[in-house]
């Protein structure tokens, strides 16, 4: 069984990820009825007891003592973590774990990256080898943050350069949050796309989530809640909507919006943690999902988002959750892959789902899917056993879609209205290391990505035929 | 003779358990009516305290299919696996051919061979290798390649029979036709025959014949399981002289794999219904012989929608072959076992006609029989085919043709490079198998 770590930055990813191991932790309560450490939990936390002389690390097998998530915390400045070191998450984090300043980054990609990036380096590593001697077989670094803010966007992409030089092989998956247009953030758009040029040179895979979209989706369960038709009751305590049943009794504004993200967290992760007739690893995802190495930006999308107490016709209910998947009030991102090309597609089911649900859906829905015609009937699918918390079966879909060149044109259109009159650049180019050089070059990187995803979308309309086959002498 | 099955990857690992799981109680069965207890000892070797534990070895690159696989086939009391008899690391092999083949083949190479070893010491002899693996993923694929190569060089004069179990057409990893044509072009050079199994038509025998509404993958697994105990359970063949042959893999890649371009074997069997049903059928030699001759010519790998109007074409009929020209089915060589009652005075002579065999084979050389007098696995009479044919020509070109579609683009070619795999590697494996594509294409009556 393999680790991961959650290495989380900035505002925004602090509060993810705090949501992300309430979220694990309930899950794993849930299953783990014995209280022993098992290779499940291992993935994701150390058993510490304290009595112990050294590290006090246990092996799996063994009670639950102390769990340690293997995290490490990074920000600039100190609320958010201290938040969370004062709420009822502070025993599963370690102070070892974090890195904290005080004065923030200003919201200035240039700050985080270059100026703390610099100053930091060196505790970054460190931090991040320890939590890596920890883990037995590291497989992959999740890294999540926002694009829009300074510490986020800035020393989180710092961070995840750090990575690749030093565990370059270890796969690193970025769930990154994207500003909505009406973003308070001014300067966001020059964070974007200033970040946007890291992850496309250094993460394996990025799972770009856009706050409008957890916003419409929230709105969207609310007023099923509300408006509901009676007869339909929500079921409130799952792990999607609440936090309820978990560890904190109130709910902070975006906790859950931040749930949704979570969640992502946990089903990617679900396969490789719990068992099932087609298991999908970590590192078959950015194997099966990234044809083309700058490519692979995936576009998630989640079902069920909420779930309806009365289920009396279970095979129909199974397969609304599989064209939900592709619907676009799903998807995580402002986007409709229906209507643009797909070059990947990635099923990851949980629950009491079998191979013949998957078959029979998977033939319903593809028709209606465009696919790239080299890879026409590329689906990587995976069946996980273990069911959600309070679900009878999910389903995660990561599409490696041309959906996402919109949302990239749309940044770039916001980047440019403020590049163009110079717009708060001097902030930029004070700091020590920028310079203007920095910024077209971000520039024409994401230039070459959108080039890249409009290329394959002008395939679309045409008819390819095959390349011929290599012919044999007789 | 003892055979070694060796599992790797998953689906080995779990197709494996059932096939143990089904030759178990089938040799328990058929120990009951003939108070022989030779049925056990090809797959299984028994310990000091009378247990049963079969000859396998189980490998895969992450620990969970084989923790499950190895605590299921301990509660079903009958039988288990040697406690030290299996291999696993942390983390899988990614769905990555090359990585299974160049990175965790060659590292874990002293550890498979020692496993390998010990378990081919506890045969009094050697009948051979059955690797059991899937194509589609990365462990199975690619480290199932690697130690098919290193039995070949340790066991020269041992045989080997791959067993493959090929995905769906419409894909559960996407790059599966990357790690098939790799897998089945090496395999050619190393392996005496391949026994294949396609999930789409196992699918198609749960939901047409055995009636099964939600199919799940130990409802394939347990298909091909019993197709495949047809196959290797004891039987009497034309060479072992009124015993049960003692080299089961030798007479059955000597009867079927003649020539080494033509080595890909399907199987079938009938009748094949739902457990509950058998009870009340009753089943005739003639019938079931018919059926199962019609199955093989046409081309159905069941005996559901048999296209009865396919017939051996005319002595006469044209020359050059292509692809798509009619339906009928040549073969090269069949082998046909028969189990149960009266199987002695089964008519077997609609398969010696030379009218389905290529021309340059003459029929008492491409026909063999295998009986039986034990009813196998609950059906009270069984036959199974085993049929170098071009039969599996259809999905091997499907699955060349999407692989090479994939190729001519170069997508997910970064991935394999990364491992060690170059482009040369991939054009080679395409060129071995447009070679088999072409030959099984020219087989003519």
């Amino acid at each position: 069984m393999t680790q991961s770590v959650v290495v989380q930055v900035g505002q925004c990813g602090n509060q993810v990820g705090c949501r992300f191991w309430d979220l694990a932790l309930r899950e794993h309560a849930h299953v783990n009825k014995r209280g022993l450490y098992d290779e499940a939990l291992s993935s994701f936390f150390r058993n510490v007891d304290s009595r112990k002389s050294y590290s006090g690390a246990c092996c799996v097998g063994g009670r639950i003592q102390r769990l340690k998530a293997r995290a490490v915390l990074i920000d600039m400045e100190e609320g958010v973590v201290n938040g969370i070191l004062q709420g009822p998450l502070r025993e599963v984090f370690d102070s070892t774990q974090l890195l904290t300043d005080v004065s923030g980054s200003g919201n200035n990609w240039a700050v985080g990256h270059l100026t703390y990036g610099s100053a930091y380096r060196e505790s970054i590593v460190n931090t991040l080898r320890k939590t890596a001697e920890h883990c037995d077989c590291l497989q992959c670094f999740f890294l999540i943050h926002s694009m829009g803010g300074g510490t986020g966007s800035g020393l989180g992409t710092r961070v995840l350069s750090l990575l690749e030089e030093e565990f370059s092989d270890v796969c690193r998956i970025v769930t990154a949050m994207y500003p909505s247009a009406e973003d308070d953030v001014i300067t966001s758009p020059y964070n974007s796309v200033l970040a946007m040029r890291e992850l496309t040179e250094h993460a394996d895979c990025v799972l770009p989530v856009e706050n409008q979209s957890l916003v419409d989706i929230v709105n969207k369960i609310s007023l099923m809640s509300h408006g509901a038709k009676p007869g339909c009751v929500l079921k409130k305590d799952c792990t999607v909507t609440s936090g309820h049943g978990s560890l904190s009794p109130t709910e902070k504004p975006f906790d859950a919006m931040n749930n949704i993200v979570a969640n992502l967290l946990l089903n990617i992760t679900s396969s490789a943690r719990f068992e099932g007739s087609l298991n999908m690893d970590l590192n078959e995802i950015a194997m099966n999902l990234v044809p083309f190495p700058r490519l692979h930006y995936l576009v998630p999308s989640l079902t069920p988002l909420y779930t309806l107490a009365d289920v009396n016709i279970p095979t129909r209910r199974l397969d609304q959750m599989f064209s939900d998947a592709f619907s676009k009030d799903h998807q995580l991102i402002r986007a409709d892959p229906k209507h643009s090309l797909y070059l990947a597609c990635a099923l990851m089911v949980r629950g009491n789902v079998q191979v013949s649900d998957l078959r029979r859906n998977i033939e319903r829905l593809r028709p209606s899917l465009p696919f790239v015609s080299w890879n026409q009937e590329g689906w990587k699918t995976g069946l996980c056993s273990v069911p959600p918390v309070g679900h009878s079966h999910s389903l995660l879909a990561l599409a490696n879609n041309t959906c996402v060149k919109p949302t990239f044109m749309e940044l770039r259109e916001r980047f440019t209205k403020l590049y163009r009159k110079k717009a708060h650049l001097h902030h930029y180019l004070h700091v020590d290391g920028m310079e203007q050089s920095i910024f077209s070059e971000a520039l024409s990187s994401l230039d070459a990505l959108i080039d890249e995803y409009h290329q394959l979308d002008a395939t679309k309309a045409r008819l390819t035929p095959d390349p011929p086959r290599l012919s044999i002498a007789r | 003779m003892s055979v070694v099955t060796v599992q790797l990857g998953q689906c080995g690992n779990q197709v494996g358990r059932e096939l143990f799981d089904v030759m178990c109680s089938d040799a328990q069965d058929a120990g009951r009516k003939t108070h022989s207890t030779a049925g056990w000892e090809r797959f299984f070797r028994q310990t000091t305290q009378g247990d049963l534990e079969a000859r396998a070895v189980l490998i895969d690159m992450e620990p969970k299919v084989i923790n499950h696989s190895m605590s299921r086939a301990a509660k079903s009391g009958r039988w288990r696996y040697g406690e030290t008899s299996h291999f696993s690391q942390k983390q899988g092999s990614g769905n990555n051919w090359a990585n299974g083949y160049c990175v965790h083949g060659p590292r874990h190479r002293d550890a498979v061979e020692e496993l390998v070893r010990r378990e081919v010491e506890h045969c009094d002899m050697l009948a051979g290798f059955i690797p059991m693996m899937s194509v589609a993923g990365g462990t199975g694929s690619g480290v199932g390649t690697f130690v098919t190569q290193c039995l070949r060089d340790i066991y020269p004069s041992a045989f080997v029979l791959n067993h493959l179990t090929w995905p769906y057409g419409t894909g559960e990893v996407i790059v599966q036709n990357y790690n098939s044509v790799l897998t089945l072009a090496h395999l050619y050079q190393l392996s005496d025959a391949i026994l294949v199994h396609e999930n789409d038509i196992v699918h198609r025998i749960c939901s047409q014949l055995l009636k099964i509404k939600q199919i799940s993958f130990s409802d394939i697994n347990r298909v091909i399981a019993h197709q495949l105990g047809g196959v290797l359970q004891p039987a009497l063949t034309p060479d072992s002289c009124g015993a049960n042959s003692r080299n089961p893999l030798g007479e059955l890649v000597g009867a079927l794999a003649c020539h080494p371009e033509y080595k890909l074997l399907s199987v079938s069997t009938i009748p094949q219904m739902a457990s509950s049903s058998i009870a009340f059928s009753t089943f005739s030699w003639p019938a079931l012989l018919k059926h199962l001759r019609q199955m093989l010519i046409s081309n159905t790998k069941m005996e559901e929608g048999i296209d009865w109007q396919v017939h051996p074409p005319p002595a006469s009929a044209g020359r050059t072959r292509t692809l798509t020209a009619g339906s009928f089915n040549t073969s090269l060589a069949n082998l046909l076992i028969l189990r149960g009652k009266d199987v002695y005075s089964a008519e077997t002579g609609g398969f010696g006609d030379s009218a389905i065999y290529t021309s340059w084979l003459p029929p008492e050389e491409a026909f063999s029989l295998w009986k039986s007098p034990v009813p196998f696995n609950k059906y009270e009479k069984s036959a199974t085919l085993v049929s170098n044919s071009q039969a599996l020509l259809r999905p091997l070109d499907d699955m060349v043709r999407k692989a090479w579609n994939m190729f001519a683009s170069r997508a997910y070619i970064h991935q394999y490079v990364k491992f060690g795999i170059s482009e040369e590697d991939f054009l080679d494996s395409f060129t071995s198998l447009e070679q088999v594509i072409s030959s099984y294409t020219q087989l003519q009556c």
